[in-house]
């Protein structure tokens, strides 16, 4: 197994151990921690998906820079949106 | 794919061609973004305005399948990352085994998918069904609506996806698709399904775990 | 590099309109000169089909009661009138037709980067206008183009999933678009074509595509929702299931109002060519203009709320809406301030395309000096739904995205078909436009002041002189905007053969001949100079 190989079998381990730790996180009583948690996982494994399975991690900073723009297109969409949601009376 | 010159109109060099051709996916997979980044905000203010009854419908979700879906998925994604590295180093076998699994895990995704819509329609819970309405709060029932549409358009992308895969792993064996030298095809597809399992990942949390 | 001006006779030499004759050698084409002309004849017919449907609006507006056309036919007349003019006239107008033909031939390419997904994103949007045409055929839509539910999940009758599905197919459309120029704009500059000598009308396209791409997507997820609900009755915008119609107004208006910056981006891009052809100078503040181009598509992500202020939103969400919304504005000033900056001491020309450049930049301060008025949140209480409001989108769009079109179109028209037209009829043109739209859409600021509400066609009398002046104003538009059909038809036949820089301009567009042959560059260019680089001594040289 070449070393490229081995780091992708090792980071599809850690998504499992990830899966397994945010299934447990939904027994344990975190109140409105819960979805930031669980969120907050979900993110930690979209990273590793993108930076190895999705070849971030070699590709130009063109590409990364695109990547980022669709993150920052959400963030602004959930923040603005989420400003009117959470200051209604 | 098959019949054009390796490097074409309006291209002069096959490097330059590959990074137009990457380029290209990873803008349109920003389409996709937010296409469903679109969707899971709406989702969210949902739970936003109603979280209760968001927690209280996600509990009438099966939580044993889906996460046994998302595992599955994610190695689905194991699968198509393994086959473009050994496309790239131009083994043609290894790369047909692995997209053949890929699809293959696709497949029982849907499979396990159905089997979990089947119980949700048995369970009264579809929108329209008559009879006994388990989800009578408000709220509960539009959080089920939109775990239905969501989940519904992620397993038309992941058709989409399999039919993809299906064409490539034709391509390859009939050596339509050289290896190594248009490896870039099998990377974009490994893109697409890639993007795929991502949406999946926040899909999860968001419907399952809201309970 | 200098172009020679006689004709080779190889075939790749051979004009690209005369690069084969039949209709398959047209449908199947993967140039991107033709495909442009092809959107060209395309949104020509649509903006026609939108133009009736404005004048039937004029007309029944002439008189204060509703007595040309029925409650339900005025509402599928404004309905038809918006959702063609955006999606199918304005949306594609520069970008699908100018851009589509240009960028290749500024930036020194032979074809845009994805030569067949630009001919798809054609067909998709023929697609779409048959969908739409199918919906106004068969009864049309009463939704107005904005298809707030719960009117268009649960009340609306009419072919609302018909006109939603063009909607979502001329979406696509707009996306290959965007994603084409994009990658073309990275990896096909030819050799010395760095980012510091692009046309700006480039840059301007460029940030167009980087909207395209982003807020695209959105609305089509949102119509698909839209079409879900109606069609297999799953609630997800329903209030009685705890649905919020904000939430959709939150969503359509993500899209809708980046789209109005897709609108108008392409029309700056297009006032920078024109402005520095018009005064035979270099543009003042080029980084100023490139840069503004893309804080305009950023900033113009975070205002969408401004278009909910009485809607429900909240208090805190608007005032954050209402700042970024004033803050938009700068950058755009940025650029009306470098164009003047730029005719200042030029040696300017009349001649049709710049007159239309002038007008835009009067027109557009108008509009957008109103625009900062509805950002303010006091103001906006009051004229929201008004014609106030109409007027202002009018001017930007019409007075300013239209008018930029037809510049383009009589700035590029030689180099495009190879022909010169008739100038004098240019310029009466250009002047009967500039007036029949004052005298159009002036009046209704002072009707939107004065209460009269939007998509409303029975108003009390004391308002009929008001609208008499703007049916008027709009009769003489309309006869402006029928004027080009004449005597640019007239041109292909009979007009003068052009050369290939007829307007003494810079850009490698202008090296090649008039029309380009079908391979645009016999050798890749290779640049040297900088952008704008007036005065040239020999218009057909790029040393």
């Amino acid at each position: 197994m070449t070393a490229r190989t081995r780091t992708l079998v090792l980071v599809w381990i850690v998504l499992m151990v990830l899966l397994g730790l945010t299934l447990g996180a939904s027994f344990l009583p975190l109140g409105a921690f819960k979805p930031v948690v669980n969120i907050a996982i979900g993110l930690a494994k979209a990273t590793l998906i993108f930076w190895f399975f999705m070849h971030l991690r070699e590709v130009s900073g063109l590409i990364r820079l695109v990547a980022f723009a669709g993150a920052v297109g959400i963030v602004i969409m959930l923040a603005l949106i989420s400003s009117d949601y959470l200051t209604r009376p | 794919m098959s019949d054009r010159p390796a490097v074409h109109s309006p291209y002069a060099e096959a490097a330059q061609q590959r990074d137009a051709d990457l380029l290209g996916m990873y803008v349109f997979l920003v389409t996709e973004v937010m296409l469903f980044g679109g969707f899971l905000s709406a989702v969210s203010m949902v739970r936003v305005l109603h979280p209760q009854e968001a927690s209280s419908a996600a509990q009438h979700l099966n939580l044993w399948l889906g996460s046994m879906n998302t595992a599955v998925l994610l190695t689905s994604s194991l699968a198509m990352a393994l086959s473009v590295q050994v496309s790239r180093e131009g083994k043609r076998r290894p790369t047909i085994i692995g997209l053949c699994l890929t699809a293959a895990l696709g497949l029982v995704f849907l499979v396990i998918k159905g089997v979990e819509y089947y119980q949700e329609y048995r369970e009264g819970l579809m929108p329209l069904s008559d009879g006994i309405k388990p989800l009578s709060k408000p709220g509960e029932q539009l959080f089920f609506n939109f775990y239905l549409v969501g989940t519904g358009l992620h397993a038309l992308h992941l058709t989409i996806g399999i039919v993809l895969v299906a064409g490539l792993v034709w391509g390859v064996f009939r050596s339509r698709v050289q290896l190594p030298h248009r490896a870039v095809t099998v990377e974009i597809v490994g893109l697409y399904w890639h993007l795929v399992d991502v949406v999946w990942v926040f899909i999860y949390p968001i419907f399952y775990l809201a309970r | 590099m200098t172009v020679g001006a006689t004709l080779e006779t190889s075939p790749e030499r051979t004009s690209y309109l005369r690069a084969g004759y039949t209709l398959w050698s047209w449908l199947a084409t993967t140039d991107h000169k033709r495909i442009a002309v092809l959107y060209l004849y395309s949104i020509t017919a649509f903006f026609f089909i939108g133009g009736i449907a404005a004048a039937l609006m004029r007309l029944d507006l002439a008189t204060p009661g509703g007595d040309l056309l029925s409650n339900e036919g005025y509402n599928r007349a404004f309905t038809l009138h918006g959702v063609i003019m955006v999606w199918f006239f304005l949306i594609p107008s520069i970008p699908a037709t100018f851009g589509n033909f240009l960028i290749p031939l500024m930036i020194g390419a032979q074809d845009l980067a994805f030569p067949r997904i630009n001919l798809a994103s054609w067909y998709l949007y023929i697609l779409a206008g048959l969908f739409t045409l199918y919906a106004m055929i068969v009864g049309g839509v009463d939704t107005g183009w904005t298809f707030y539910t719960p009117l268009s999940t649960l009340f609306a009758n009419g072919y609302v999933v018909a006109a939603l599905l063009a909607v979502i197919v001329v979406g696509f459309s707009s996306i290959f678009t965007g994603l084409n120029f994009i990658v073309t704009v990275h990896k096909l500059r030819c050799p010395g074509m760095t980012w510091s000598r692009l046309p700006l009308f480039v840059w301007s396209l460029y940030a167009t595509a980087m909207i395209l791409v982003l807020a695209t997507p959105v609305l089509t997820m949102l119509l698909i929702l839209v079409c879900v609900e109606r069609v297999f009755g799953i609630g997800i915008l329903n209030p009685d299931l705890g649905g919020d119609p904000l939430l959709y107004q939150h969503l359509f208006w993500f899209y809708s109002h980046p789209a109005v910056y897709i609108m108008v981006l392409p029309a700056f891009g297009v006032l920078s060519e024109l402005v520095t052809a018009a005064a035979r100078k270099r543009i003042f503040g080029y980084w100023f203009i490139a840069y503004s181009s893309v804080a305009i598509a950023i900033i113009g992500f975070l205002v969408w709320g401004h278009h909910m202020f009485v809607a429900g939103e909240s208090m805190y969400a608007s005032a954050v809406f209402s700042f970024l919304s004033i803050a938009v504005a700068v950058p755009s000033g940025i650029k009306v301030y470098n164009w003047i900056a730029t005719l200042y001491k030029g040696s300017i020309s009349l001649d049709p395309a710049f007159l239309f450049a002038m007008g835009f930049i009067g027109l557009f301060v108008i509009g957008g000096l109103t625009g900062l008025m509805l950002a303010m949140i006091a103001v906006d209480v009051h004229v929201h739904d008004t014609y106030f409001v109409v007027a202002h989108f009018h001017y930007i769009m019409v007075g300013g995205a239209v008018t930029a079109f037809f510049g383009a179109l009589h700035f590029w028209w030689p180099k495009i078909t190879g022909r010169m037209y008739n100038i004098t009829w240019g310029r009466i043109t250009a002047a009967l436009i500039f007036l029949g739209f004052n005298l159009t859409f002036f009046p209704q600021f002072i009707l939107g002041y004065l209460g009269m509400p939007r998509r409303y066609h029975v108003y009390p009398p004391e308002f009929q002189v008001l609208h008499v002046l703007s049916s008027a104003g709009a009769s003489i538009l309309a006869m402006g905007y029928l004027l080009p059909f004449i005597y640019l038809l007239y041109s292909l036949r009979h007009g003068q053969p052009a050369g290939p820089n007829p307007w003494g301009a810079t850009g490698l567009e202008w090296t090649v001949p008039s029309p380009p042959p079908k391979l645009n560059f016999a050798e890749t260019p290779v640049v040297t100079r900088p952008p704008y680089d007036y005065p040239i001594k020999d218009p057909m040289s790029r040393e």
